[in-house]
């Protein structure tokens, strides 16, 4: 199976999808109970599949590997491939959705729908972190977006329709900026194929558009154009505003999702396409970048502290907390680079679990506002523990996976501009300051609001959904090199190639200014 | 041996947090408890049997597993001993087992959980803070050392919060996280700094590098400044914060909200003193940074001045010792920012143990009273609560630094906070020859005589006050509770004669003692050239070992020759701070003990002999006396300048940045779109929505298909 383990891991969440579609009839309770359990199965055997290609993957070979190649429709390649760079993303997916689809397990309005979503949502994840030719990755890209889009739209709270679409024009519209630069690289290298672009040098030369000089050229103008994607998927100030409203109307998985593995892909594409294939338009836009993220920190983090709808708290803390990625990775250096993937999956386990731990209360008292909780720790001693934790993994705690990116990306920042790091430092403040009050107004005090006095502690299914949460962020806190190990060889190889890029650049630069 | 001290907490910890269903409460607090007394014992063993001779470079790692590694940057978890690890092993370990022992008595009843478990889960706190706290001082680099840092500071939180139905606990948590992070943001860009400048954050790498660290620059921010200097500063931000020194002390009188065994261990005796542990610690680097370490002294000298006044007229018994403990962490800052790091950590030594003395004596006192703080209530307790009366009599000899002056047994005879205070003020006189630091530690001195006397004054004389009913069921606190007290008893009366010598003797004592090489100092024409003067301490024993009988007092000097990187600390040779304290003049030593006396001959008049005095004086010196009482309006303050503004700028940005600017923006920029938006939605509703997205994907596919191949071709 080899070869096509790849494929497997990739689509065997769409064929359970279509056996779904296909065979299961009828929306009794057995069918939605089958329903579940297929999706269940189809996510867990995906996992396992994927595993496959953990073990077989070579962390010091910075190629491709497992890559598969063939032709497909009219001239165009399927090409999936995985390096270091994305090998943990997918891993992060595959390892997720068994407990997305575990946290939906008491959905009773159009289950077989609502799997269907995912299991092809699944599919189309991967595929993004796995495809290899620009075509195909663009569908992956796109096609995302509708699994997503419906189930806010479908399974959503009261003002679904109008989050699902804030949603899907924002990240629509960015997106079509980019499929106008594919164009453009296709014309200028003749293949669609990354690893191909990914060595091919765009043009550098500066032209004047409009009236307005732009360095680094080609590069540039195509830089901006994925960027005006990626931004959006982030999201980076000041394009993050769909964020908090797609999650407040999101049901629990699909904001598990949404934060958990949709988010990584605009930063996975900074890493496959902006950095290596356009890395003088990535030094000429640096300073923004880094701009943009540290005010998302700090800004993100201060509208976090008055919001009073806990999910519009934590999609908030989401946004900070991807501003720290994408500081890290237009750093240009190892630890940036390391932190940004490191808290991108780190990000993943916690804001995750976060979404569910507001799921738990969601189930029983159907309000997300943070006013009318308080005390909870009274009866649900449980649930105050595995909150604290993430709060605290949240925060950046020491010992948790959420510090090592956050200290990574900050400490590359520091060596490139101190005064993004020093803005981007002050988040460490704010987060505590915004998550421990959340918890405090949810968790602590004394139970006085009558409507919660019957409420009920986790049940071992809600309890069982954290365990692997939890030992993941305890794991990758202690013991981090799980992660950088096998990262490290391929951020390296990328690092040297972006920089080669733009000290050659530079230097075409000076030859440039020595002939006048 | 050390790998069982770092983790029978952590073990204690996780077994009694979470087994307690299991094995019963009374099991878990024996085993946390059992767990602690063993990590004790094999501290007392290691501080015992260390001899920083026996090491090279006066200390030895214990590699326990790798953690943060990215490109140059390699973070292991590592145990680093020498002696100033083995120090903080004692008083951690010494005085959280104490403390362990003491809960069962204090914590047997608490009228906040009338049905709910609570005893396990305070212990299982308690030992997971002394695990953080362990992690802190063994690290071998910073990293390690920020995630002990950051440990203790979420179990502070935990313990503060204890009792999580009260609304002020609960806030006082929050204050004291969110304050200590702002410490943290320092610390954290002290690291980067480092990082940046050496490499590492590796101790043995970054101390080595020290020297070139005072020629290096560093651009932070707006400017260029000294790398040493800065990195200095910005560690020092994160002392401040961790050890409640003005300006980020806002925290610690709030934390009193916790159990008190908490506020003993960690508000007094541990946590709070990593600051000062993390400069001496940074001792190298510290050496290197004139400016910065100016600093600390100032705001030392200044903290212990502030926090002493305020103490001066607090009623709350918890916070009267808390202001305390704030006052004489200033006395810290000042020993190790003038380059007398052995002197810091002989004061953070004997202050844990009568520090913890007074706080777990309140304790007793607040048991025995029924959970009443207030001293105003209190009165004539010293035939109810004998024990403890004689235990926090004790306490308070210590603090005020009663002993006798100028008698010299080849120690200064007195209880322990009179050697070591003392000794922290004539290094405050000798370096500087008098200036700001002296006087205000003589002033605060002098306050600190006052407020802990009018405590006991307040507590044990005088007429019963406050609710009869209380008096009258006042009791003594059981021997589990005043077992832990005659055993700190002990150390708050020995602690300063018996540590003496290694801490503050000479260079020569404290040197072998910190595994740091000295010399001879050399004279004016004197013979002895600078030639290989004591690369190590078998060369430096050559020099009379027969001139100990009045070191410090005799004619031998002896000064630090130490590298940055060699032994537990690093004194430049420059610095002779340590023996000049010794040669200041009669008036500075005794300066300190009429401070003393004055201080306490004042709360005697006005607490015993003129009761109704204190009260004339409030109303006579309103304004400051209210100033006083509020603390220096610093919570007002800051609640004006940092929390309001902040809340109303999050508010801003949300629904002005967000909801007009950035949202009105785009939506106008979708003008165009909107009335097929309004169409779409009117289909998605009505359950077209699978056609419209398989559409939707075949759509794409095929406009891609095209634009690729025509793009193809062209």
């Amino acid at each position: 199976m080899g070869a096509n383990l790849l494929s497997m891991t990739t689509f065997i969440p769409a064929i359970a999808a279509a056996i779904l579609a296909l065979i299961l009839r009828g929306d009794d309770e057995a069918a939605q109970r089958n329903a579940k359990w297929l999706a269940m199965a189809a996510t867990g055997l995906t996992f396992v599949v994927s595993l496959f290609i953990l073990i077989g993957f070579d962390p010091n070979n910075t190629g491709f590997q497992f890559v598969e190649d063939r032709e497909w429709i009219m001239g165009l390649n399927y090409k999936m491939g995985v390096d270091g760079i994305s090998i943990l993303f997918v891993m992060l997916t595959t390892f997720l959705m068994p407990i997305v689809i575990a946290s939906c397990w008491t959905v009773t309005t159009r289950v077989k729908e609502y799997m269907i979503a995912f299991l092809l949502l699944e599919t189309l994840m991967l595929g993004v972190f796995l495809a290899l030719d620009l075509v195909l990755f663009y569908l992956f890209f796109e096609a995302g977006l509708i699994p997503m889009f419906l189930i806010i739209g479908i399974w959503g709270g009261k003002n679904r329709i109008y989050a699902s679409f804030k949603f899907f024009l924002y990240t629509f519209l960015g997106s079509v900026l980019m499929l106008v630069a594919m164009v453009a690289m296709y014309a200028d290298a003749g293949t669609t194929d990354i690893p191909t672009l990914m060595n091919w040098t765009f043009g550098t030369e500066t032209f004047s558009i409009l009236g307005v000089q732009l360095i680094g050229g080609m590069q540039t103008l195509l830089w901006l154009a994925f960027f005006a994607s990626f931004a959006v998927k982030m999201p980076m100030w000041p394009v993050h505003t769909w964020l908090p409203d797609a999650h407040v109307q999101a049901p629990t998985a699909g904001s598990v999702v949404l934060a958990a593995i949709l988010l990584k892909m605009g930063g996975y594409g900074f890493l496959r396409f902006s950095l290596p294939m356009f890395p003088v338009g990535s030094a000429v836009m640096a300073d923004l970048v880094l701009w943009m993220s540290a005010i998302a920190i700090v800004y993100t983090s201060l509208v976090a502290l008055v919001q009073q709808d806990m999910k519009k708290l934590i999609a908030y803390s989401s946004v900070a907390h991807m501003g720290f990625v994408t500081m890290g990775i237009f750093t240009f250096n190892q630890q940036g680079l390391d932190g940004a993937i490191f808290q991108m999956l780190s990000h993943g386990f916690i804001s995750g679990a976060l979404f569910l731990c507001v799921g738990v209360i969601y189930d029983r008292m159907h309000t997300r506002e943070i006013d009318a909780y308080g005390g909870l720790v009274n009866r649900m001693p449980a649930y105050a523990l595995i909150f604290m934790f993430f709060t605290m993994a949240n925060v950046g705690l020491p010992g948790t996976s959420g510090f090592v990116g956050e200290f990574l990306t900050l400490m590359a920042a520091f060596q490139v501009n101190t005064w993004v790091a020093a803005v981007a430092t002050t988040g460490v403040i704010f987060s505590a300051a915004y998550a421990l009050w959340l918890y405090r107004r949810v968790v602590m005090g004394d139970l006085i609001k009558e409507s919660l006095k019957s409420i009920t502690d986790m049940t071992t299914r809600e309890r069982v959904i954290f365990a692997p949460l939890v030992i993941m962020t305890l794991l990758l806190g202690i013991y981090p090199s799980l992660v950088t190990d096998i990262i490290g060889p391929s951020v390296t190889a990328l690092v040297d190639q972006v920089e080669a890029a733009q000290s050659a650049f530079a230097l075409s630069n000076v030859t440039a200014a020595a002939s006048y | 041996m050390e790998q069982i001290i770092l983790f029978a907490p952590l073990v204690g910890a996780i077994i009694g947090g979470f087994g307690w269903k299991m094995m019963g409460e009374t099991a878990a607090q024996w085993l946390t408890t059992s767990l602690l007394f063993l990590a004790a014992i094999l501290s007392w063993v290691v501080f015992l049997t260390f001899d920083a001779s026996a090491h090279v470079n006066g200390h030895y790692t214990i590699d326990i597993l790798t953690w943060i590694q990215s490109g140059t940057l390699d973070t292991s978890w590592a145990i680093r001993m020498d002696r100033l690890t083995a120090t903080m092993l004692i008083v951690i370990t010494s005085v959280s087992a104490l403390v362990h022992l003491y809960s069962f008595g204090y914590m047997a009843h608490d009228e906040q959980f009338p049905d709910t478990p609570y005893k396990a889960r305070f212990f299982a706190y308690l030992s997971f803070f002394t695990f953080a706290m362990l992690m802190l001082v063994t690290a071998d680099n910073l990293v390690q050392m920020f995630f002990g840092w950051e440990g203790v500071g979420v179990a502070s939180y935990l313990l503060i919060g204890f009792y999580y139905k009260k609304p002020s606990a609960n806030a006082a948590a929050i204050k004291a996280f969110v304050v200590n992070r702002v410490g943290d943001f320092g610390f954290a860009l002290g690291i980067f700094g480092i990082f940046f400048v050496t490499g590492s954050i590796n101790f043995d790498v970054i101390f080595a590098e020290a020297p070139a660290l005072a020629e290096t620059t560093l651009t932070f921010l707006w400017r260029d400044w000294n790398a040493a200097e800065i990195i200095a500063f910005l560690l020092f931000i994160g002392a401040m914060g961790k050890s409640a020194q003005l300006m980020l002390h806002t925290w610690l009188p709030d934390a009193m909200e916790g159990p008190t065994p908490v506020s003993a261990l960690i508000h007094a005796a541990t946590m709070v003193t990593a600051g000062v542990f993390l400069v001496c610690r940074m001792s190298p680097i510290m050496e290197f940074a004139p400016s910065a370490t100016s600093f600390i002294v100032f705001l030392g000298a200044t903290t212990a001045f502030f926090a002493a006044t305020v103490g001066l007229v607090q009623n709350d018994i918890k916070r009267v010792i808390a202001y305390s403990t704030c006052s004489q962490l200033g006395y810290m800052f000042v020993a190790a920012g003038l380059g007398v790091y052995s002197v810091a950590m002989f004061h953070l030594l004997t202050h844990a143990f009568f520090k913890a003395m007074l706080f777990l004596g309140a304790g007793s006192v607040i048991h025995g009273m029924h959970h009443e703080q207030d001293m105003r209530n209190y009165g004539g307790l010293r035939k109810k609560l004998p024990y403890t009366f004689w235990a926090m009599m004790i306490g308070t000899l210590a603090i005020t630094g009663v002993g006798i002056p100028l008698l010299y047994l080849g120690f200064p005879v007195g209880f322990a906070g009179f050697v070591s205070k003392d000794a922290i003020i004539e290094s405050a006189y000798a370096a500087v020859g008098g200036g700001y630091a002296f006087w205000m530690l003589v002033i605060a001195a002098l306050f600190t005589s006052f407020y802990s006397w009018r405590l006991i004054f307040l507590t044990f004389y005088g007429e019963a006050r406050g609710d009869k009913h209380t008096h009258e069921h006042a009791h003594e606190s059981p021997k589990v509770m005043l077992a832990p007290l005659a055993i700190l008893a002990v150390g708050a009366i020995f602690a300063g004669m018996v540590f003496y010598k290694p801490f503050f003797g000479n260079a020569k004592y404290v040197g072998q003692f910190f595994g740091v090489s000295y010399a001879e100092q050399v004279h004016h024409g004197d013979d002895h050239s600078d030639d290989s003067h004591g690369d190590d301490h078998a060369n430096a024993d050559d020099h009379s070992d027969d001139a100990d009988a009045d070191d410090g007092h005799g004619e031998t000097h002896y000064m630090f020759t130490g590298e940055p990187g060699q032994g537990a600390i690093y004194v430049a040779s420059e610095n002779t701070t340590l023996d000049d304290a010794h040669s200041v003049p009669v008036w500075v030593k005794l300066a300190p003990f009429f401070a003393m006396l004055l201080g306490f001959i004042t709360a005697y008049v006005f607490y015993i002999r003129k009761p109704d005095l204190p009260k004339k004086l409030a109303e006579q010196q309103a304004p400051l006396y209210n100033f006083l009482l509020n603390k220096w309006y610093f919570d007002e303050l800051y609640n004006a300048v940092f929390v309001k503004p902040a809340l109303w700028l999050g508010k801003f940005l949300w629904k002005k940045g967000d909801t007009n600017v950035i949202d009105g923006g785009i939506n106008g920029l979708a003008m165009g779109i909107i009335p097929f938006l309004t169409r779409m939605a009117g289909r998605a509703q009505s359950g077209y929505v699978f056609t419209y997205a398989f559409a939707m994907v075949i759509g794409i596919a095929v406009i891609l298909t095209y634009f690729t191949i025509t793009g193809g071709y062209e």
